[in-house]
């Protein structure tokens, strides 16, 4: 149930993309989505494939895995598709009862279906190739130049490093505390919701309690080994650069240019 | 109640690039009343072993058999199983949930559905069994006890369901050594008293020889060695090479036969070799 969400995981492959600077790939990122957004016909969208495509088998991410991230968001995506193809005025194509399809509507609901598919598989791509570390290091850099203007860069970095680093802690513990209740008899799977709820409690409380103490166990070793937050930090690994970051910034920004360009023609 | 564990395998995440066998092909059979100990270096699937005997994970191939109940089959009632195995984790006090030390004990055998009046006698029963004071302690947070005590309170509560099988995992992992050896004491206790069969993982070579009829070692998920303590720790080069070791008392006998070869070095606790030194003493007088 919970190691189904593929969403935020890194898969590691080892691949060009897995190396390639973390800066890079959150603009590179940003750039996509920014161009998923200048699209406005399906033509564009072939540049959109054959971008993220290529990506994907760079990346040696199995495009199955990408696609199971897909489906917690499916709801999400139905129903975006559903509020478009009934609620598009135009050219009535038929209807049923109440609802009416229009050609309009049909155009957009895939239009839009498509996109947000798209959306999802190419930022899923981000933190499937990226180690959780490295993201939250080019955040860092990102966010550097709003230092100036009171962003506390590091500060937010630390925060979202250490909120990650412990998703799979707490999903063991969650796992651990499920199964040792499961074990005294426990019931999490049937009653109605009401009872649901209440049957959370021998979970929830002593995962709370755990949480609580661990954050007060990593404030103190953290103070114990004199942090004090990031200003005159320096860093063991600097980010670096190099040649395949240039080229594949070059081909991010060659999309957003054809997407211009294609908006623009038809 | 027997366990009869045949060709069990089991795989985490199968199908992705964290796949790692946790088992591999173990074969294990325990009678009724036995005290076993389970040992092995850390990831050796011990862990993974003993929540397979409780249904909390089932087998990627092969048959477990509790009682007579085949676990693995189709369309069996994990809560039948569950009244029958208790099983104690790591740490077990980290369980605890209730606003009072009764309330938590009771929650198993609520679960079971049994009457108030039979729910109080248990909680009682099983507070007495880990020592804990009925009277003074039923009606306090179990948060703001000790860490012995709670640790007590979590053991009382899988007690309380009354289980033919009880496994502990690791139950005096980060005990003081006062604490350590009582629970160990009530264990053994339980054990003589109720013979019920019992599965002990511990990484304690001295509790182990203390008090368990045989040992199974796990290693890489298979089983490497299985006996009576005395044939197992005869294997000290063995169990070296796997991250293990001996009791200390039967490494310095060990030592001991080295000097004087009519030493007996199969010993496994203290009391056992004063016993043998002060005969070695007296044969040698004699001499």
């Amino acid at each position: 149930m919970l190691k189904d969400i593929t969403i935020g995981q890194h898969y590691p492959t080892g691949s060009a993309i897995h190396k390639m600077d973390p800066r890079v790939k959150i603009i590179i990122t940003f750039i996509y989505i920014v161009s998923l957004f200048v699209v406005n016909n399906f033509i564009g969208y072939i540049y959109v494939i054959a971008f993220l495509l290529s990506a994907i088998l760079i990346s040696k991410v199995p495009v199955t895995y990408i696609l199971k991230g897909l489906k917690p968001l499916m709801i999400l995506i139905g129903i975006t598709f559903m509020i478009n193809i009934f609620m598009t005025a135009g050219e009535v194509v038929f209807r049923i009862g109440p609802f009416t399809i229009t050609e309009e509507g049909l155009y957009q609901a895939f239009f839009m279906a498509l996109r947000l598919v798209f959306l999802v598989m190419g930022t899923s791509l981000l933190t499937l190739t990226t180690s959780p570390i490295a993201l939250t290091d080019g955040i860092e850099h990102i966010l550097n130049p709003f230092k100036r203007i009171g962003v506390p860069a590091h500060e937010l970095a630390m925060m979202m490093t250490i909120a990650l680093r412990f998703i799979p802690t707490l999903l063991e513990e969650t796992d651990k505390i499920m199964k040792a209740q499961i074990a005294r008899g426990a019931d999490f799977e049937s009653g109605n919701l009401i009872s649901r709820a209440k049957g959370l409690v021998p979970l929830l409380v002593p995962l709370f309690i755990s949480s609580f103490r661990r954050a007060d166990e990593l404030a103190m070793a953290m103070e114990a080994r004199c942090y004090r937050g990031g200003e005159n930090r320096t860093r063991m690994k600097e980010l670096k650069t190099q040649g395949k970051d240039y080229f594949a910034l070059s081909v991010g920004t060659l999309l957003i240019v054809l997407l211009i360009v294609n908006r623009i023609w038809f | 109640m027997s366990i009869k564990i045949e060709n069990v395998t089991y795989i985490y995440n199968p199908k992705s690039p964290f796949e790692t066998k946790a088992l591999d092909g173990i074969n294990i059979e325990i009678a009724d009343g036995e005290f076993i100990g389970l040992i092995g270096h850390t990831g050796s699937g011990k862990s993974t072993l003993i929540q397979h005997l409780n249904g909390l994970i089932k087998p990627t191939s092969g048959k477990i058999t509790v009682g007579d109940l085949v676990i693995t089959g189709e369309k069996v009632k994990l809560a039948d199983l569950r009244k029958k195995v208790g099983l104690v984790f790591q740490y077990p006090e980290h369980q605890l949930f209730e606003e009072t030390v009764y309330k938590d004990i009771a929650f198993g055998p609520k679960n079971l559905n049994l009457s108030e009046s039979e729910i109080d006698e248990r909680v009682r029963e099983s507070m007495e069994l880990v020592k804990l004071d009925f009277e003074s302690l039923k009606e306090r947070s179990p948060f703001e006890l000790s860490g012995g005590q709670r640790r007590r309170v979590a053991i009382a509560g899988v007690l309380a369901m009354k289980p033919d099988i009880l496994i502990l995992d690791e139950p005096t992992a980060g005990l003081d050594p006062r604490g350590r050896d009582e629970i160990l004491e009530q264990i053994k206790y339980l054990h003589d008293k109720y013979q019920n069969t019992v599965i002990l993982v511990s990484h304690s070579m001295e509790d182990i020889a203390k008090l368990v009829d045989r040992i199974i070692v796990m290693h890489g998920g298979k089983i490497e060695l299985q006996g009576f303590p005395r044939e197992v720790f005869k294997q000290s080069k063995r169990l070296e090479s796997i991250g293990l070791g001996i009791p200390q008392i039967t490494h310095l006998m060990e030592k001991l036969k080295k000097v004087d070869g009519s030493i007996q070095e199969e010993v496994l606790t203290v009391e056992e070799a004063k016993v043998e030194i002060l005969r070695w003493i007296r044969s040698n007088k004699d001499a």
